[in-house]
Formats: C-alpha cells, sequence, structure tokens
C-alpha cells in the first residue's frame, strides 16, 4: 500500500536521477545495487499509484468542512 | 372670454395630452449621447440625447438604468425605448427611457468589448502572468453547474485518463442574472483552500446570452486573483469570454479544459517502465562488467592455475637444487684436491722424507742442535739416520 503523501512526481524525478546515475559507469557495484533496489521500488509504487487509483470526487462543502475541522 | 388657469393646470393638461397620444406611450428614439450624469445617491441616470439639429432631456431611473449592462459614455449611439411625458415642476417634456440598446452592435457585444479593453489595458490579459499549469494535480477545483453536460465531460476524462486526482465539485449557476455573483462567492470560497492545483471554471455551449455571465468584470478580476492556475473553459470552440483572457490557460470546451488538466496515465505508465527497464538492463551491464572481471580473477586462483603456478616453482627449486648440488660437488672436489696437495706438501716436508734423501739430525743430551756453536770439542753427541742413531765423539770443530 502506498503511504498517503506518496508524491508522484517527486518520486518519477528520482527515478529518472537514478536512471541517470546507473548510466554512469564511474559509479561503484554496491552504489549500483542500492540505486536499483531503490529504483525497483520506485518504480512499483509509481506503477502502483497510476494503476490501482479511483477517482475521488468531493464536493466544496465537504471539503471545507474537513479543511476546518 | 378666456378661462384662466394655473401653471399647474396648463403643464398638467399638456402632459395628459402628450401621455395620451399612442403614437409616443411608448416610442423608440435613437440619437447620441451627452452630458450624462448618474446621479450618486438616487442611481438615475440625467442625460441628453441629441442627433445633428435636435436634443431632448431624458432620464433613466434606476430600475431600468442596472438592466444595462454596457458603459454609458458620452457620444454613445443608442436607441432609447420609452415614454414622452412632462415634468409639471419646471414645464419640461422629456424622455423616460426604460431601455437602451447599443446602435450598430448588441449590448452584449458592446459590453464584451468595453470591459475587454478595460482589462486589457490594467494588464490582466498579460502573458507574463499566466502561470503553467502543474504536471501531475492532486486535486482540482471544477467549478461549473453540477447538472449540464460540462461536469460530466470533465469527470469522464479525469476519470480515466488520471484518476489518482481528486476532483472537489464546485457546483454554480452558469447563466443568468446571479450567475456572476454565485461564482464569485465560490471562487472565493475555493481561494480559502491551500492545497488545489488547478481551477477548472466554466460551462458547456449556449447562446451569447447563456455564456455572457463569464464576461462579468467582477468574475474576471476574481479569477485574475486567483492563488490557483485557472483553466477557463466556457461553450465551444469559437466562443471567447473575458474569462478565458483572463484565465492561465483558455480551454476551447470542458472537455479539453480536463485533457490540459491531468496528464494521461498510461503514458505515464509506458514511462515509468522504459525508465525501470533502462536502469535495469544498466545494472546488468554493470553486473555483466564486474562479472567479467570477477570471472578473470577466479580464473587466475583456480587450482589448475595454482598447480601450473607449483609447477613452474617446482621447476625452479630443482633446478637451484641441482646448481647447488653441483656446486657443492665442485667445491668438496676442491677441498679433496686441496687437502691432497697439502698432504702432499707435508708429506714433502716430512723430516723423514730429507733423511731418506741423506740428511741426519743432530742431538745432544735428547736435545735436535741446529747450530755449531752449541757444541764443543769433546761433546758426545748423537747423529740419527733414518735407519738408525750412531754415538759420536766430537774431535775437532771449526765455525764459519
Amino acid at each position: 500500500m502506498l503511504s498517503k503523501d506518496f508524491d508522484f512526481e517527486k518520486s518519477i524525478k528520482e527515478l529518472e536521477k537514478i536512471a541517470e546515475s546507473l548510466e554512469n559507469e564511474k559509479i561503484s557495484l554496491d552504489e549500483s545495487i542500492a540505486l536499483f533496489e531503490k529504483g525497483v521500488t520506485l518504480s512499483k509504487e509509481c506503477s502502483e499509484y497510476l494503476e490501482n487509483a479511483k477517482q475521488k470526487i468531493v464536493t466544496l462543502t465537504e471539503k471545507e468542512s474537513e479543511a476546518n475541522g | 372670454m378666456l378661462n384662466t388657469i394655473t401653471v399647474s393646470q396648463l403643464n398638467n393638461y399638456v402632459k395628459s395630452l402628450i401621455e395620451n397620444d399612442p403614437r409616443i406611450a411608448i416610442v423608440n428614439v435613437s440619437g447620441e449621447i451627452s452630458n450624462f450624469k448618474n446621479h450618486f445617491s438616487s442611481g438615475h441616470w440625467y442625460f441628453t440625447l441629441k442627433d445633428a439639429n435636435a436634443s431632448i432631456r431624458c432620464v433613466m431611473f434606476r430600475s431600468s438604468a442596472s438592466r444595462v449592462r454596457f458603459q454609458v459614455e458620452d457620444g454613445l449611439a443608442v436607441v432609447l425605448k420609452g415614454r414622452v411625458s412632462v415634468y409639471e415642476k419646471d414645464g419640461q417634456y422629456q424622455f423616460y427611457a426604460e431601455e437602451m440598446h447599443p446602435v450598430g452592435e448588441g449590448d452584449l457585444a458592446l459590453q464584451f468589448k468595453q470591459v475587454k479593453e478595460k482589462l486589457e489595458q490594467e494588464g490582466l490579459f498579460d502573458t507574463s502572468s499566466k502561470r503553467v499549469l502543474p504536471k501531475f494535480p492532486k486535486r482540482i477545483a471544477v467549478i461549473t453547474s453540477d447538472t449540464g453536460a460540462a461536469v460530466r465531460d470533465i469527470l469522464n476524462i479525469t476519470s480515466t485518463r488520471y484518476p489518482s486526482c481528486e476532483i472537489v465539485m464546485c457546483p454554480v449557476l452558469v447563466q443568468g442574472d446571479n450567475a456572476a455573483r454565485d461564482m464569485i462567492a465560490t471562487l472565493d470560497r475555493v481561494y480559502k483552500l491551500d492545497d488545489i492545483d488547478t481551477i477548472i471554471i466554466g460551462r458547456g455551449g449556449g447562446s451569447a446570452e447563456d455564456l455572457h455571465c463569464f464576461n462579468d468584470e467582477m468574475l474576471a478580476r476574481k479569477i485574475y486573483e486567483s492563488p490557483f492556475p485557472v483553466i477557463s473553459a466556457v461553450g465551444h470552440e469559437t466562443d471567447f469570454t473575458i474569462c478565458d483572457f483572463v484565465a492561465d490557460v483558455r480551454a476551447s470546451t470542458p472537455s479539453h479544459a480536463a485533457e490540459l488538466a491531468v496528464p494521461d496515465w498510461r503514458e505515464l505508465k509506458k514511462r515509468v517502465d522504459v525508465i525501470a527497464n533502462l536502469f535495469k538492463s544498466t545494472t546488468l551491464r554493470k553486473y555483466d562488467l564486474y562479472s567479467g572481471k570477477l570471472q578473470a580473477l577466479i580464473l587466475k586462483v583456480s587450482p589448475a592455475n595454482l598447480s601450473r603456478i607449483v609447477d613452474s616453482k617446482q621447476l625452479d627449486v630443482d633446478r637451484l637444487s641441482d646448481k647447488i648440488a653441483s656446486q657443492i660437488k665442485f667445491a668438496l672436489q676442491d677441498g679433496v684436491n686441496t687437502a691432497a696437495n697439502l698432504a702432499a706438501r707435508i708429506d714433502a716436508l716430512s723430516p723423514l722424507k730429507v733423511m731418506a734423501r741423506g740428511f741426519s739430525t743432530v742431538t745432544k743430551n735428547g736435545e735436535y742442535i741446529v747450530s755449531s756453536d752449541k757444541i764443543n770439542s769433546g761433546d758426545n753427541i748423537t747423529v740419527k739416520f733414518i735407519d738408525g742413531d750412531i754415538s759420536c765423539l766430537v774431535t775437532d770443530k771449526n765455525t764459519k
């Protein structure tokens, strides 16, 4: 399950950064394995975020009472 | 005899004459406005309508004036609908306008033009103040009628393209006299929320009259104040409203607004997959690189390689030991030879060998004598030969 504050934009940016770092030949095997694991987790989370979403519809009044309470 | 009547009676009579003439009881009059005054407390309008040769004083009461949507100013060519009457107090006959329409174009078109020019001059349409829509909105406020086609279209598209996004429905009136006020009040409520990423405001297609509330000056100003990026989506592609100009983004239709507001999750999924594959392949490549290096290292420490090393070392050892052995042998031989030489030399030095050659030794009282000094005439000495001794008496002595 994704955490409530999962940020898709942040995650996909991080994922792109990891892919870029992995292309860099200079990083060590240890580092690349750590990045790889992080990347796999992130890509799974991103996919889950996209695939399992159900549109939530609230009314302005509900939203206001949620914000105030 | 003429009757004498009062001024009041006269004015009252003329007034009734005019008011009872069916040809001017209700009439359209065209002309140009001048001396326009909007009375500050009553809200009634006072002005003069004139053409090239004549003018007439006009009044438009507040109840009628408030229905005029465009800005009235001197020089404006209008058609007034109303009646003619007499203001008895000063005997002025004047026109009581109930409707006012611009000449040459519709009221709405004129209002549109006037508001557009005004806001444009104030810089409300400047592209520099337009914001970019967030790529991955978490929450979108949809301000439209909750019964129209627009809301259906928007929800259809957002739910298929990007269901991760929450929709905050803000139902409002989207046509009629109260629509602009309702939308302004709703915008105020939305602005108080702090987690809205994008606002979509609009409605589906309709007549120019239907869409006209989106040309409201105050609504446009309210949209301009928005803390969140606003997409305006009013009517069809060919409909332009003031809201469209003042919003950050104009969408041609509500469906288009929804498409602009959210990305397509299938595209994003593809992108995520591409990235995931990319780093899988790069990691694999790195793994291959290292595993190649490892393989080479493993080969170096393999038993076969070790025994090869041992064999070659053994060879070195053998070669060395052979060398040492031969050297020792050589040294021994050398020693043996030296010893033999020495023995030969020792042998050569043996007194027996000397005596064998004819030399003999002399002793006196058991002592070997090597000098004639030690011997005097009359001494008894022993002379030793290799094969026996003789005792001798010294009879003479010659010292050298």
